[in-house]
């Protein structure tokens, strides 16, 4: 069984380090604040201008002034701070976030990513993923492994529209963790009710086992 | 000093005009200038250029001067909430420029700051950066974008003074700031206008010489897009 949404969010909080400012982009992303520790001092920052995100308002609190770059109500950490569209994307090009979680449509071998546009549809637009990948330090892609059909969405090279070149360190998949080197992806953790073999058989690019590659822990 | 004072809306948009470019604060339905909008739709103006970072939904917000076709092009990075703009520009009746929100947020700030273009790494190698110049800068490659102004500029405050002094609350300061620097005529709507003098220079966000004209809004819905709870 690959990993549900919740499994992998679970595995990218993982990630988190104490002390991180971290980007949380909409879907799975955002569900990796919930499984963050409890004992790690860690702020969120929104792009839409806020640094130090709380959890979502009880009904008294709800003000349509303080929301998340989902448009979604959301409250203050302590901490916190407001700030301009321009400040905020200061921060995320001048390379002051540590962590940028967003989804993707398709990473390739050379950490290149595509999440904006499927020409012939109608495009809604980047937002600020262009912006995210070109400035974050770290950035972690939330996907699916493959599409309905089982086709890998780990591409040789991408076939839709770019969001960025070349700035995907690390793919956090429903069937692994996989890091991206100049050797093309390398497998460092399976899903635990997959194995190594099932999920460099559902992999179009270049993918191999990193000497310790071990079942997830999720 | 007061002469910046209108009374409402229509007034400040006396002079609003065909074929230009107006620039327009908010992010999503948050910090949106509401008076300005219906004020604008109401004036009939065609063929308007308009940045924004979002385009509203289908009736409220931009979405308002969609429905009545006023808007001939939309510069904005996310569109996403609106089936009024996609069949619209799905049909070749609106012209749209994708810009990345960091790409727009600067660009406005660069426009309000006389700064006519700027290189950033965002977009290098996407369709974004196709015919604009790339150059390499300690070994990495930029892209070179356009500052933006425009003829009109409509913000929306918390608070503002009679100079134009203004204080934006909480997340719906967000593209007001550099909007606010990018007009050549600015037009501040305020929840509430106070006499000069009378806030703290410290906490003003957008200082009174960015801003011409300023009145205390009405009837704000402030609607919510996505109302999420805690239980």
């Amino acid at each position: 069984m690959p990993l549900s949404r919740e499994q992998i969010a679970k595995r990218i909080a993982q990630e988190v380090q104490d002390g991180y400012t971290v980007n949380l982009g909409i879907g799975i992303p955002t569900l990796v604040a919930n499984y963050i520790s409890q004992d790690l001092s860690v702020m969120l920052q929104s792009e839409n201008g806020l640094l130090g995100m709380g959890p979502f308002p009880t009904e008294e609190y709800v003000d349509a002034d303080l929301i998340n770059a989902g448009k979604q109500t959301i409250t203050t950490a302590l901490g916190a701070s407001f700030f301009s569209s321009a400040d905020s994307f200061a921060m995320i090009r001048g390379g002051h976030i540590d962590m940028t979680v967003l989804g993707a449509m398709e990473v390739d071998e050379m950490g290149n990513i595509a999440n904006w546009m499927v020409p012939g549809k109608m495009i809604k637009g980047m937002g600020g993923a262009m912006d995210l990948v070109a400035g974050a330090k770290n950035v972690i892609v939330a996907m699916q492994h493959t599409d309905r059909e089982g086709n890998s969405k780990l591409r040789t090279k991408c076939t839709l529209p770019l969001t960025g070149v070349r700035c995907i360190k690390k793919i956090v998949s429903d069937f692994g963790v996989i890091e991206i080197t100049d050797q093309g992806f390398v497998l460092l953790e399976y899903a635990p009710d997959m194995t190594a073999d099932q999920v460099l058989k559902a992999t179009e690019g270049k993918m191999t086992l990193h000497p310790e590659c071990k079942p997830m822990k999720v | 000093m007061s002469k910046k004072v209108y009374q409402n809306a229509k007034e400040a948009l006396h002079d609003v005009k065909d074929n230009l470019t107006y620039l327009v604060g908010g992010f999503g339905l948050c910090g949106i200038p509401e008076n300005c909008i219906a004020a604008l739709r109401d004036s009939n103006v065609q063929n308007i250029t308009c940045v924004s970072n979002n385009a509203g939904v289908d009736d409220f917000g931009l979405g308002l001067l969609l429905q009545t076709r006023q808007i001939k092009k939309m510069m904005s990075s996310y569109v996403g909430e609106n089936a009024t703009f996609e069949k619209q520009y799905m049909n070749g009746e609106l012209e749209l420029e994708f810009c990345p929100q960091g790409t727009l947020a600067e660009r406005l700030r660069a426009g309000g700051a006389g700064i006519p273009a700027f290189y950033t790494p965002t977009g290098v190698g996407t369709k974004i950066a196709e015919g604009k110049e790339v150059r390499a800068f300690e070994g990495r490659e930029f892209v070179l974008e356009k500052g933006i102004t425009g003829e009109f500029a409509f913000v929306k405050a918390w608070k503002g003074d009679k100079f134009g002094n203004l204080i934006y609350r909480k997340t719906a300061r967000n593209f007001n700031p550099m909007i606010a620097t990018a007009g050549k005529i600015t037009i501040a709507e305020v929840e509430e206008l106070v006499e000069t003098g009378t806030l703290d220079p410290d906490q003003i966000h957008t200082p009174g010489v960015y801003v011409q004209r300023i009145f205390q809004g009405t009837n704000y819905e402030k609607r919510i897009e996505q109302k999420t709870v805690s239980k």
